[in-house]
């Protein structure tokens, strides 16, 4: 066993785990963060997609152990209190969620989209940056339209609060 | 009530929590004291079982039980059962091997359930079930379905000679061939319909509990119908009378039919909880998802379309090979017979339907409905005929279409299927207009031009849903009735309760059965719960599948409304000192015709819980009321959908250029869940005609167990869709509702194929239409159209 100590969602964790440990079965087995999902075992879905230092990341392919001081954030974590996180607005007003299993992980990999091609991203862009996301429900149609209306909703709060 | 009520495109009431990561799914439960669950599988499709050896396996670190076959039948569990007998055509019914849960002498596909170890924690069992010794006489697989049933074959079931569990026929032969003798033309395709793996999101997932001082059993499972798996749990499997069952399906991620059946391991883990004296839980991984969840499609199929010299339809006859796999799974018997051949007159009027089905074992594993089931096959083959016959007569694809649809109603087919309402030319008009076929050449030749293959297609599709008329299942050889149940618990303050025994896995139905009533009762969507997915809640139920359940679980959602609306005209009568047939009740109040006088329906329910105000020897006091609705026909939503592709002759690559979906659902309740359904649908079946494909090899070995090999629609390969309707109300149910669920998946495959086909001017490809399947066929294409 080792000693790991990181923040997830703001908050300071420590425990001791097995070193084999996947940061996603520590986050859903010693933190019950279970909004993180797996949804296959050769990290092609994305379901376990999380923020680990603000980049997105999939948890079935990190340690946990790897991840002493680091900042972990979750799907739990993406709203402040009460209000939702843009993009999570974003999913629900365009209907780009349907059994809502992949949801978590496309909506943490959709604010990294956001962060790193800009608040202009395009439909092709969009598209080929979800490669690493799987949804079955959805034919993806409502989900580029919800993370072309959260990228600009993320660019107009990032100026709210500017 | 108009802004939240029938046809309103409320935002789901469900997403909060889902965008939250609160949903609840299996996995997300853990039980006090729980134990986990691994199966040792096969890892050779068809082998003799010699011996088990479980000594080490049982000495290992943190392991409490481990249990084979053998262990299952001195409990006397029986086997997993096939819901739906089908008889030969010389009369015999159905030849059918044992299903035992966990493997009684044989193992039949890679991934057969062999034992099961059961330890403190996941990697105890994981480490254990590696230690289960299993000693196999291997025998030689059976794998190509085309020669399963020759002779010389090995046998993979006694009860089943020559692998065959059904020859299965449909329709009058004599008159088909007749037809056929006087054609002025027959199209003939060979047509293969591929083997996907259905891939819901969200893998397997159980765990079984065990109450001692109840001596009660609990399920938590990724079920489609958690009343059907513990029908079938109790009364054919014998875990447990009902009353001691409890079953329970919460949030589940995705289903598309693959989680509707009654899986080996979600019965060991409710039985292993009581032998172990502490709950099991097993969660699939994926690649055990590939290997033992159900299968979809896999047929192969001759067919062929007789015309007279006027391009008029004549006859259909179909010849089909349908792949069931190693077991028969629920209800894999139905899917290429009954949920088959009744589809094949399409949308077109065919005086003469004759259709033979053989169901085959092979050892690979079980296959039974996928998002469409059986639809999707016949609509394939009916679409490819109908495109292909108007080639080869050189019609324009869409006026041929057009000459032969059915256009008056209710319209008799040759082959079961009584269809009530439709308007395909309308379907058809609009989607032309939409996808502008008038500026398809030009679209074609400017492709040309760039050294691209342009071509279009068509699908003119029809399914059956809202399965079904109990009787009329019944007749066909279904185990069960397809009714649904609702029960509507009225709160004192006016707040609703909806039990339903439908099930929602994506479908949204919190937010549309709150929506039906809304429409019915007044009451505002927010103050209206929708109660499903536990036994212990829900009397009782058929759960969701066949895109059954708008028209069959929320048409008794209404029923049940209709009597709390009675119910309440009578404690609204007596409270307000009118007679009973003078009260009306319009937008949520209960008035006294000709009278000024007025209630509330929060009014109305508190006064009935209160019963101060009328004789409890003429009304009973409370405000609750259920229904059993059973429809008195199927429903037959339909469509026009056209594809527009390209292909980059260099590469084989496919590009979707415009996707034009026009689809008659009847009255729509939430017209964007209505088009989320339609675009996840067509995704599928552009997944199946492009991309998906189960390969197994000669050895039975699959080969495409992953996301690495088995190729997921992701993001970039699909386009956004030109989604429309043109609704005509379905006569056969309350609502007027058709269902959706399954359209898209039916629908794309042939026009995918039909626009393929289209730009390479040869048949001569199957699907799915991989780049480099499309390279190889634009080798074949004739000179002059390459050249181009």
């Amino acid at each position: 066993m080792i000693k790991i100590s990181l923040t997830a969602n703001g908050r300071k964790v420590t425990a001791d785990i097995d070193p084999r440990t996947l940061l996603v079965d520590f986050l859903r087995t010693n933190l019950r963060l279970t909004g993180t999902h797996v949804g296959c075992d050769t990290s092609q879905c994305g379901a376990c997609t999380v923020h680990l230092n603000g980049r997105s990341v999939k948890a079935c392919a990190v340690l946990a152990a790897s991840c002493d001081g680091a900042e972990v954030v979750t799907i739990e974590g993406l709203a402040k209190g009460d209000k939702l996180h843009p993009m999570q607005e974003a999913f629900r007003e365009h209907h780009a969620l349907q059994c809502g299993f992949c949801t978590p992980g496309m909506i943490m990999a959709a604010v990294d989209i956001v962060n790193r091609k800009g608040a202009g991203v395009d439909e092709k862009t969009i598209r080929e940056e979800l490669e690493g996301n799987i949804c079955r429900c959805t034919g993806y149609h409502n989900i580029v339209r919800a993370v072309e209306t959260g990228a600009a909703a993320m660019a107009g709060a990032k100026i709210a609060a500017e | 009530m108009t802004d939240q009520g029938i046809g309103a495109s409320v935002k789901r009431k469900e997403d909060l929590r889902f965008i939250t990561g609160k949903g609840q799914y299996v996995d997300d439960i853990n039980r006090h004291g729980q134990t986990y669950a691994v199966f040792v599988r096969s890892p050779v499709a068809h082998a003799t079982i010699k011996s088990i050896d479980t000594a080490a396996a049982m000495d290992a670190p943190g392991v409490v039980g481990v249990f084979t076959g053998a262990d299952l039948a001195a409990d006397k569990i029986g086997g997993l059962i096939c819901g739906w007998m089908i008889h030969s055509k010389d009369g015999t019914p159905m030849k059918a091997g044992a299903h035992p849960a966990l493997a009684v002498g044989k193992v039949r596909y890679v991934g057969d359930h062999v034992a099961v170890v059961i330890a403190d924690t996941l990697d105890q069992a994981k480490d254990a079930a590696a230690l289960v010794d299993v000693d196999y006489d291997v025998h030689d697989a059976v794998v190509d379905l085309g020669k399963s049933q020759a002779a010389g074959q090995p046998q993979i079931h006694d009860e089943a000679p020559n692998n065959t569990v059904y020859q299965w026929h449909l329709g009058d032969k004599d008159a088909t061939d007749a037809a056929f003798a006087k054609a002025a033309h027959v199209t003939k395709l060979d047509i293969v319909n591929n083997r996907l793996i259905p891939n819901a999101m969200e893998p397997r997932a159980a765990i079984g509990d065990y109450d001692t001082g109840q001596e009660q059993f609990t399920l938590y499972t990724t079920s489609q119908n958690p009343h059907v798996a513990r029908l079938v749990l109790s009364a054919f499997i014998g875990i447990a009378p009902e009353h001691k069952l409890r079953v329970i399906a919460p949030d589940v991620g995705g289903g598309f039919g693959s989680k509707i059946f009654i899986y080996a391991e979600e019965t060991v883990c409710v039985w292993a909880a009581k032998k172990v004296g502490r709950p099991v839980k097993w969660t699939a991984d994926r690649g055990e998802a590939f290997l033992a969840d159900a299968h979809g499609r896999d047929h192969l199929t001759t067919a062929e379309l007789a015309l007279d010299a006027g391009g008029n339809v004549l006859a259909l006859r179909a010849k089909t090979k349908a792949n069931l796999g190693a077991y028969l799974s629920t209800f894999a018997s139905s899917v290429p017979t009954y949920l088959y051949a009744p589809l094949l007159s399409g949308q077109y009027m065919i005086p003469a339907i004759y259709c033979e089905v053989d169901g085959v074992y092979t050892t690979t594993a079980p296959v039974d409905a996928y998002r469409g089931a059986g639809r999707p096959e016949a609509t394939y083959v009916v679409e490819r005929l109908i495109e292909v016959a108007a080639r080869e007569t050189g019609r324009d694809p869409a006026e041929f279409r057009r000459q032969n649809f059915i256009k008056s109603f209710p319209y008799q087919t040759p082959v079961i299927m009584a269809y009530d309402v439709g308007d395909y030319a309308a379907c058809l008009d609009k989607a032309l207009a939409m996808a502008d076929y008038k500026g398809f050449g030009e679209r074609k030749a400017a492709s040309a031009k760039a050294g691209k293959l342009r071509g279009l297609g068509f699908s003119a599709y029809i399914e059956a849903c809202g399965i079904a008329p109990s009787r009329a299942v019944g007749s066909l050889g279904a185990g069960v009735g397809l009714w649904e149940s609702a029960e509507i618990r009225v709160n004192p303050v006016g707040t609703i309760e909806v039990l339903t025994g439908s099930h929602s896995h994506g479908q949204g139905h919190e937010t549309t059965f709150a929506q039906v009533i809304a429409s019915k009762l007044g009451v505002p969507i927010d103050q209206v719960s929708i109660v499903h997915g536990d036994t212990d809640k829900v009397q009782m139920g058929m759960g969701t599948y066949g895109s059954r359940s708008g028209a069959v679980g929320a048409s008794a959602i209404v029923k049940a409304a209709e009597k709390i609306v009675i119910k309440g005209k009578r404690v609204a009568a007596a409270c307000m000192e009118v007679p009973e047939d003078s009260v009306d009740f319009e937008n949520g109040e209960f008035l006294g015709r000709g009278t000024n006088k007025k209630m509330t329906f929060g009014e109305v329910a508190l006064q009935a819980y209160v019963a101060h105000k009328f004789d409890p020897e003429l009304i009973e006091p409370g405000l609750k009321e259920g229904s059993f609705y059973d429809p008195k026909n199927f429903t037959f939503p339909s469509g026009v959908h056209i594809a527009e592709i390209e292909i980059d002759a260099e590469t084989g690559k496919t590009r979707i250029d415009r996707w034009t979906a026009v689809d008659d659902f009847g009255i729509l309740i939430n017209p964007m869940i209505v088009e989320g359904q339609i675009h996840g649908g067509i995704a599928q079946g552009i997944g199946q005609a492009l991309l998906e494909h189960t390969v197994y090899d000669e050895n039975g070995q699959l080969v495409t167990g992953s996301y690495m090999d088995y190729a997921m629609p992701r993001a970039d390969d699909l386009p956004s869709y030109n989604v429309a309707m043109s609704n005509t109300p379905c006569p056969s149910n309350p609502l007027g509702v058709k269902g959706c669920g399954e359209a898209g998946a039916i629908a794309a495959p042939a026009a995918l194929m039909n626009a393929i086909t289209n730009a390479l001017g040869h048949e001569d490809i199957t699907m799915p239409a991989t780049p480099q399947a499309v390279w190889r066929a634009i080798q074949k294409m004739p000179r002059k159209m390459a050249a181009e």
